[in-house]
């Protein structure tokens, strides 16, 4: 068993899914809850006690993507890829899935260590929508609990899983993304250059494909992180 | 609800960066992400329901096909009824407030009251006051609640989303669409609407072009105008519908404005490439009948009357003054016009209108009370108890044709923002330069486009 002394949690997820409500139920605060999206612009932090374990709770600020430039979405990804947080918890919208899988998918990217907490599926029900937790967390891999955050439904379930995945119980196995061939092509070739200069700081898929897409905010981000001496390849590079 | 404008087909999506392969890539990329989460949900996600009513409805107002049609009929329909319903209240407000003038005059004859201060209370101030209420209060009670009632239903956010495409391929952000949407309202709202814009470039273009889709301010002169004149054009039984297509056309040139505007900018003074965004749609509320009197009588009625009537007073006891101070053989409102007048007419509109709407910069409700004043104050006394005299007084008086008019509504829409939106714009921007081009874009463009409309229209024999 792996122990982890003080586990760093991220809460991520679009915005107006509960993701505040979700922080509140667990470290007990009342940090201010509304009804719009937006609300959590900044990041905010909370800690609560699980099992003799102190745990840091980190509210991201909800955004539909991680690939985009704006504040928001820049403050969550840095946060994801080089705070490495111990656990990712993604909060997802039961009554519209579709949409926060994009975000649940873009996350599995960066981190394994991800949990899907499904938040209003009271709503969901009420919309006569059936959601398979079962399935989706085969589908995707990762643990996926289900909740009504509101009434306080799920919470004890999702602190016993975030154990157990903190602890090393439960190692996730997220299901990446296939994308076109030609795409996938230059992730392998880019993959092993990759691979002998971060040394598993960065998931060296994720890295080569924000190589391909050539954002220069995200490039300049990671080459921060990694420190100047390690040279990142160019896609032209490989391709030649 | 969400219609997102992220790509369901790839290439829609834009990256700052100008290597084509990257962008391709990355539409590519988001592609295949979108592809798997909606592959996901399809196989875990089961629906009792078949499809609600919502999404259902979205499929229509939404659709690329039928968006746009139902978008100009509901505007259509919105104005028609608004043209229509005014006509009535209008001329029993004028007829009212005409007499209450009568009881006036004859109250300060009575009292021997010296003709200048007869003149400034009665026909400055209460006159101005007396036209902008009869003139502008029914058509806003009748439009604002059934505007509110639009965007309580929520369907303004549709409406952005219709457009949202077209604001990328002018080369700003989508949401553009939405703080655009805003300005039908007001202009200083619709800029201050622009703080959801994050990229600085996008957002200065949002908040420069703001000011092309008429705000409440402007509603009721467009309205006036096109229920006076462009009944003129069709047979009888026609005018209101055509009154009303009238409306909608502005609306629809306005939008076209913008997204030029938008595009010239993009590419001259604030380059760059579009960023994406998820528009999310609320879902469809059923309307509260009793808030949206409420909201829209107090909200929006009361407080573009008060407004109105606030600058108006004053400016109806400036304007009397003009009209009535002579210096040399001519009245101070002589000689401005006078002196606006060869340009003005240039522009297709006359010395009177130019000036109207350099004095209306405080509040875009009051232009019409000025020009009605200041032409009263130099033809004849003419008893204006009806919406038919304004016509008169314009047409018969005044050598107002429809070109005159159609030329008044292309300036109303495209000219400078009022003095609010400007600060607004100051302070938004925290600069003075961007306050100052929010004037002077806008304001070269209405004369550009006047002056196209009124050359071309006499090269071709019309008006």
């Amino acid at each position: 068993m792996i122990l982890v002394k003080n586990p760093v949690i991220a809460l991520a997820g679009n915005p107006n899914t509960g993701k505040s409500t979700i922080f509140n139920a667990l470290t007990g605060l009342k940090q201010h809850t509304g009804n719009w999206p937006g609300k959590t612009v900044l990041k905010a932090e909370g800690k609560f006690n699980y099992k003799g374990t102190t745990y840091t709770l980190i509210d991201l600020p909800g955004t539909y993507s991680l690939l985009a430039n704006s504040l928001d979405e820049q403050i969550a990804r840095d946060f994801i890829c080089f705070e490495s947080p111990d656990v990712t918890i993604i909060v997802a919208d039961a009554t519209c899935l579709e949409r926060n899988l994009n975000l649940v998918l873009q996350v599995m990217e960066i981190t394994s260590n991800a949990i899907v907490c499904l938040n209003l599926i009271d709503e969901a029900k009420r919309k006569r929508l059936e959601v398979n937790v079962e399935g989706l967390s085969q589908e995707l891999g990762i643990p996926v609990i289900a909740t009504s955050a509101r009434n306080g439904e799920g919470i004890p379930e999702l602190l016993e899983i975030l154990h157990d995945v903190v602890n090393g119980k439960i190692v996730p196995q997220p299901r990446q993304v296939v994308y076109s061939k030609y795409i996938e092509d230059y992730i392998s070739k880019l993959q092993p250059q990759l691979d002998k200069r971060l040394y598993g700081r960065l998931n060296s898929r994720w890295v080569a494909l924000r190589i391909m897409e050539g954002n220069p905010k995200i490039i300049e981000a990671i080459q921060q992180y990694l420190g100047h001496s390690i040279q990142l390849p160019t896609l032209k590079e490989v391709i030649i | 609800m969400i219609k997102s404008s992220l790509p369901s087909k790839p290439k829609k999506i834009l990256v700052d960066s100008d290597n084509s392969k990257a962008i391709e890539m990355r539409d590519a990329i988001v592609y295949n992400i979108y592809n798997t989460a909606e592959e996901i949900a399809s196989k875990v996600v089961r629906k009792t329901e078949s499809k609600d009513f919502s999404r259902k409805l979205d499929d229509i107002l939404t659709s690329p096909l039928l968006g746009f049609p139902v978008m100009l009929l509901l505007l259509g329909v919105v104005f028609w009824i608004t043209i229509t319903g005014a006509n009535y209240p209008s001329q029993v407000l004028a007829t009212v407030l005409f007499w209450l003038e009568e009881q006036l005059s004859a109250l300060a004859l009575k009292a021997g009251a010296p003709a200048w201060l007869y003149g400034i209370i009665v026909e400055g101030m209460y006159r101005t006051l007396a036209w902008v209420v009869s003139v502008m209060l029914p058509p806003m009670a009748i439009f604002f609640p059934l505007f509110t009632l639009l965007e309580n239903l929520g369907y303004l956010p549709r409406v952005a989303f219709n457009l949202d495409n077209l604001f990328k391929r002018a080369g700003t952000h989508g949401k553009q669409a939405l703080t655009m949407s805003m300005g039908f309202g007001c202009n200083a709202a619709g800029v201050v609407a622009c703080r959801i814009i994050d990229s600085p470039r996008e957002k200065l273009i949002a908040i420069l072009t703001n000011n092309f889709v008429p705000c409440n301010g402007r509603f009721p002169t467009l309205i006036l105008l096109s229920s006076l004149f462009m009944g003129t054009i069709t047979a009888g039984s026609y005018n209101s519908y055509s009154a009303a297509g009238m409306v909608v056309l502005m609306i629809l040139i306005g939008i076209t404005v913008t997204l030029i505007v938008s595009w010239l900018l993009s590419k001259t003074l604030l380059k760059g490439i579009p960023s994406s965004f998820t528009l999310e749609l609320p879902p469809y509320r059923p309307p509260k009948t009793g808030e949206i009197i409420v909201r829209s009588l107090l909200d929006r009625t009361a407080f573009v009357l008060t407004r109105a009537i606030i600058v108006a007073a004053p400016t109806g006891f400036i304007t009397w003054l003009c009209a009535n101070i002579q210096i040399g053989d001519l009245s101070i409102i002589g000689h401005v016009s006078g002196f606006l007048d060869p340009f003005a007419r240039a522009i297709g509109l006359d010395g009177v209108i130019l000036m109207a709407f350099i004095l209306g910069l405080p509040a875009n409700e009051i232009v019409v009370p000025i020009l009605i004043m200041s032409y009263l104050s130099a033809g004849a006394m003419l008893e204006l108890d009806s919406l038919m005299a304004v016509k008169e007084l314009f047409i018969e008086q005044h050598g107002w044709t429809a070109l005159t008019a159609l030329n008044t509504m292309l300036f109303s829409l495209l000219h400078f923002p009022c003095g609010t939106t400007l600060w607004t714009i100051a302070k938004e921007t925290q600069s003075k330069k961007w306050a100052v081009l929010a004037f002077v874009i806008p304001t070269t463009i209405a004369i550009i486009v006047c002056f196209l409309v009124a050359q071309g229209a006499r090269l071709l024999g019309i008006g």
